[in-house]
């Protein structure tokens, strides 16, 4: 196939927007955070850009999308890049250079890796994230990217979809994250002091920039720049608005019309229409996100019950979000919009939903469990925590030497 | 009358409003700041050297009471902002000589 110029034009772009959310995310939980640990907070997302990009070309591409091996993981022909080259590859996105795919798909590695620090902010020690972090990029990431989204992946090939990463990104971030903040434990003075967030406005801004580079998370994942492009695109910024709106009512209704809970809406509704939104007709992104909204409201209210400390609530909204979607895209996909997908319940294909149960469960389990492993050699071999003293002080400035805000003090 | 100025972890604020509450205080000032005691700060190791943070941050409550409240006062504080290790701060009482309330022109005790 020939290269497209305008697909190009829009992958690139797309590549650059997906790039853009991870500081996106950085500001949204640094907001969350006390302000001794928001530049701890930011790095933990920030680095993600370092670490993964520099790996992703190295062996992650090849692990994902090489050639396949058992449908479980993708072989070592790309390593470093060989065969990446100007010409549109054989087998993904046939008209846009193999080197913007790759490029593309690298960005989601970097935010997946991003979105589990959530759980372990305020306490984590930052070398035991960096291990921990090539270790699931590596033993989790790639096999399920490569599952769900590589040729002959199982999941591929079982038939189960995810347009933009519902599985890939946000259960296996989600899960990851509930795993790894069972282990690490709370955080010092949880549920006896207080722990407002210490900058709502950065939150905002993190969660506009989120919003944004969603059109080219799910937009790009058409992989061409025409009507499933444009699809994919109203469906998200739909979804988006309708959970926004139904948790801004929701916390009118216990309490008052909350900023935080407007914003956290619009992720939330963002998460719940990533694997959706190039199978479903836009308009059934309105019942996603009041679902969405409805789901992950109530699964905060029951994570804040528990004892675990699931620090910025990455299971409620990315895991249990992902998991609705993906459940979502069962119930609404439809051959009429993308000839690639299927026809889900509503359209007489009630197999649809236990094919996308099937992948569900596989993440949960499967990202559960090597996460935990993962964390344990972790603590092993350099413990998962600060000290206490560290934790007091604050990670910005035991960990990385340095303050949010300038003057004599913080 | 007697200014108490506690110099107290941030984390406790809470529970010295709440046992100043409980004598009937509900008037007082706080301010962020930050201090060092005795100890010079923390010593934290990163890799194999030390560093030294010198001022952490604390919080200041300033709250004016009558002599009689002034032992209660002071131990409903000391009781709530203890932890038992370095770092829990430093109380000082300062005798007041007036007060006035400005909105009524009151002044002496009836002001605090």
């Amino acid at each position: 196939m020939n290269i497209n110029a305008a697909d190009t034009a829009w992958m690139l772009v797309s590549t650059a927007m997906v790039l853009l959310m991870t500081p996106g995310l950085a500001f949204f939980y640094g907001g969350l955070v006390r302000r001794k640990n928001f530049l701890s907070t930011i790095m933990m997302s920030f680095f993600s850009l370092g670490l993964i990009g520099v790996l992703w070309v190295v062996y992650g591409y090849s692990l994902a999308f090489g050639t396949d091996h058992g449908g479980v993981i993708g072989g070592f022909n790309y390593v470093g890049l060989i065969g990446v080259g100007q010409a549109p590859s054989s087998v993904y996105a046939s008209t846009v250079p193999h080197m913007v795919f790759m490029a593309y798909q690298g960005m989601f590695a970097v935010i997946t890796v991003a979105l589990i620090t959530g759980a372990v902010v305020e306490r984590m020690k930052f070398s035991a994230l960096i291990i921990f972090s090539v270790l699931w990029f590596t033993l989790v990431y790639t096999p399920v990217a490569h599952w769900v989204w590589g040729a002959g992946g199982w999941l591929n090939k079982l038939g189960a979809l995810d347009f933009a990463g519902g599985t890939v990104v946000h259960i296996a971030a989600g899960v990851s994250a509930l795993s790894l903040a069972i282990l690490l434990g709370p955080r010092k003075g949880f549920k006896q002091d207080p722990m407002e967030p210490g900058n709502i406005p950065m939150v905002a801004l993190g969660a506009g920039i989120l919003w944004f580079g969603w059109f080219g998370f799910n937009g790009g994942s058409a992989l061409s720049s025409g009507g499933l492009a444009g699809n994919a695109f109203v469906a998200t910024n739909i979804c988006a608005a309708t959970a926004a709106l139904t948790w801004m009512i929701l916390s009118w209704i216990y309490r008052r019309p909350s900023l935080l809970g407007v914003v956290t809406g619009g992720v939330a509704g963002l998460v719940a229409i990533t694997p959706a939104a190039g199978f479903i007709q836009p308009i059934f992104a309105i019942p996603i996100g009041v679902g969405v909204a409805l789901l992950c409201y109530y699964m905060i209210v029951v994570r804040m019950r528990s004892k675990i400390d699931e620090s910025l609530d990455v299971w409620a909204v990315h895991g249990m979000g992902g998991t609705w979607g993906a459940l979502a895209t069962g119930l609404f996909c439809s051959l009429a919009v993308n000839s690639a997908g299927k026809n889900g319940l509503f359209y007489g294909n009630p197999k649809q939903v236990l094919i996308q149960l099937a992948g569900i469960a596989t993440v949960w389990v499967f990202a559960f469990g090597m996460s935990w492993i993962i964390g344990k050699v972790v603590n092993k071999l350099v413990g998962l925590r600060v000290s206490k003293e560290e934790e007091s002080v604050g990670l910005d400035i035991s960990q990385h030497g340095e303050r949010a805000y300038g003057g004599p003090l913080r | 009358m007697k200014k108490i100025e506690a110099i107290i972890r941030e984390e406790k604020l809470e529970a010295i409003k709440k046992s100043l509450e409980e004598l009937g205080y509900y008037g007082m000032t706080i301010t962020e700041c930050g201090g060092r005691g005795r100890q010079k700060g923390i010593d934290l190791k990163w890799g194999n050297r030390d560093f030294c943070v010198e001022f952490l941050p604390k919080i200041k409550v300033e709250v004016v009471v009558l002599d009689e409240d002034l032992s209660p006062a002071l131990h409903a504080i000391v009781k709530s902002a203890r932890t038992g290790e370095t770092g829990d701060g430093k109380i000082f009482v300062i005798p007041i000589e007036n007060a006035i309330r400005i909105r009524t022109g009151e002044t002496g005790e009836n002001a605090v």
